[in-house]
């Protein structure tokens, strides 16, 4: 038994104020929210699934495209050019010109193919060895390998690849860079159309979450009423609604990058298998973390946007009656 | 404590719960509406506690307009009166010292803080031992009990109460009114609406009569009070 006490020796109720009881207020609302999701696990988890595929979808084509861009970041051989030397240019010319470009910032590397070492290989790979014996001359001119450096950019590459062909000695430069072009402008294109499914996603997150919430206002209706009746402000009654619409974020963000990881997992081994077929080292790359705070970070603000919407919108018309 | 100061209301309807209504009653004091189910009491209770809005005239509480206190000024006005309603208006999902800590939580106590007071008002109303159960499993007369513990907890000068014992037996509400009174002996004004005359006699408090939204005059001579207001039923405030 408790100490027994009458009215008078009570004082009026004064809340505590500071920024500890304000954070220990929130702590226990944050909790009590958690608990009323947890006492509805079936419910609560069918909506974090939709949060989550929705968050996984566009956050797997975002990782999609980058392992993309960086596999082909990895073809630089497919910028390599051959270069083809004009007919009867002594080998001695060729050794000069591959230096002199050899010397470039702009080049990575050279190979002189001379036109002999071309013929032994088109004769030993070619399968036409009787044939070409029966020439009078070696047709094939000196050849010049170029890779260009890294820091190239498409505009550099152009510059680089006149300046080769503009050369006297030089007959003919093949580039075959047109393709990873048009596939980083298809790229690009990919980029920005997941960016803005992203947005719708992100709308539909909201809408969800914001559906959510406002069928458990509607089921609490009474309880809102009884605490705005004995004296809850507006952000009192709101705040145990946006806590769960924060978990719904939090638990979907979390949960699609579960989504995402577990993709990854499934797709590694048959990616390496391709990898080896090319007789790369290539594996599959993982969200950062800077990416997966995104995700989960997005997933918390479109909960907390969805059940604020909600609450705005449908606990004003609650008062008592 | 409180003043009414030529009060009307006037529902969209056309409907008037109340018309031209003045009266007021003292700090300290304990004292019961009464009147015809429609004659304006629970009305009046709500212009008292803001959920309705008087179409002409003043409400004055605790020296405070009414008028002047804007929306978002609701809920503080609110905390300083305690309610009593007659359906208890509790929350089934929690237990008892839940229910009752709720008011002390709202105005920002933690419920540690809280325990000693809701332990000191459930023990006014002699359910100490029944804080851990769920509201549900109390009878309605506890359930009231529950109700007024809430309603006093947070020591608010001011309790209004709305048929209170509508839904006991006699013997019940003689006791529901003995802890009205305890309150009111250490200084809270009390006001409650009640139809129930004969309950009111026995505790001698001032009554307030209402008839169609005015102050009617009342009938000291008449034989049974109680018969008349008999078939006063439920309260509009539900």
């Amino acid at each position: 038994m408790a100490v027994r006490e009458t009215p008078e020796n009570w004082t009026p109720v004064k809340g505590r104020r500071g920024p500890g009881v304000w954070l220990l207020r929130h702590v226990a609302t944050a909790v009590g929210a958690l608990g009323r999701l947890a006492r509805a696990p079936f419910a609560s988890l069918l909506t974090v699934l939709v949060i989550a595929v929705t968050l996984a979808l566009p956050a797997a084509l975002h990782l999609g495209i980058r392992n993309i861009q960086s596999l082909s970041g990895n073809w630089a051989n497919a910028l390599d050019f051959a270069v083809y030397l004009a007919d009867g240019t002594p080998l001695a010319d060729a050794e000069r010109i591959a230096d002199l470009l050899g010397k470039r910032a702009d080049v990575e590397t050279v190979t002189l193919i001379p036109a002999e070492q071309a013929l032994a290989e088109f004769k030993a790979t070619s399968g036409f060895g009787e044939a070409l014996d029966a020439l009078p001359a070696n047709p094939l001119p000196h050849t010049l390998v170029v890779r260009p450096s890294a820091a190239n950019t498409d505009a550099s590459i152009v510059l680089l690849h006149e300046e080769i062909a503009n050369l006297p000695e030089v007959e003919l430069v093949q580039a075959d860079t047109e393709w990873v072009r048009r596939f980083h402008a298809i790229l690009d294109i990919l980029e920005r159309a997941v960016a803005i499914g992203s947005g719708l996603l992100a709308v539909a997150i909201v809408v969800i979450i914001g559906n959510t919430i406002r069928l458990d206002i509607q089921n609490r209706r009474e309880e809102i009423e009884v605490t705005k009746l004995i004296g809850a402000s507006a952000g009192f009654v709101r705040r145990p609604f946006l806590y769960t619409g924060v978990w719904y974020g939090l638990a979907g963000g979390i949960g699609a990058l579960l989504l995402v990881a577990y993709g990854r997992y499934a797709l590694e081994e048959p990616a390496r298998r391709l990898a080896g077929l090319y007789d790369s080292s290539y594996s599959l790359l993982a969200l950062g973390f800077a990416e997966s705070a995104a995700i989960v970070g997005s997933g918390v603000l479109l909960g907390l946007a969805g059940s604020w919407l909600a609450a705005a919108r449908h606990m004003r018309r609650i008062e008592p009656r | 404590m409180i003043r009414i100061e030529n009060v009307s209301k006037r529902f969209p309807g056309g409907q008037e719960a109340l018309r031209n209504l003045s009266l007021s009653v003292e700090r300290g004091e304990m004292a019961f509406v009464t009147g015809h189910s429609g004659a304006g009491k629970s009305t009046l209770l709500r212009l008292i506690a803001l959920i309705e809005r008087p179409t002409g005239g003043q409400v004055i509480v605790d020296g405070q307009n009414t008028r002047r206190v804007s929306r978002r000024r609701i809920p503080r006005y609110r905390r300083q009166i305690g309610m009593v309603f007659q359906d208890h208006k509790l929350l089934y999902d929690r237990p008892v010292f839940d229910n009752v800590a709720l008011p002390l939580v709202i105005a920002g106590m933690s419920h540690r803080d809280a325990a000693r007071r809701v332990r000191a008002a459930l023990d006014q109303v002699g359910l100490l031992d029944k804080e851990k159960r769920g509201p549900e499993t109390l009878s309605t007369g506890e359930q009231q009990r529950v109700g007024i513990a809430r309603a006093i907890v947070s020591r608010p000068k001011l309790l209004i109460a709305d048929e209170p014992t509508g839904n006991l037996d006699p013997e019940l509400s003689l006791e529901v009114m003995r802890i009205f009174r305890r309150f009111n002996e250490v200084g809270v004004t009390i006001l409650i609406a009640s139809h129930d005359l004969a309950l009111i006699d026995q505790l001698g408090c001032r009554r307030i009569p209402l008839k169609n939204g005015s102050l009617a005059v009342e009938d000291e001579d008449a034989d049974s009070p109680v018969a008349d207001y008999a078939d006063a039923g439920g309260s509009p405030w539900q």
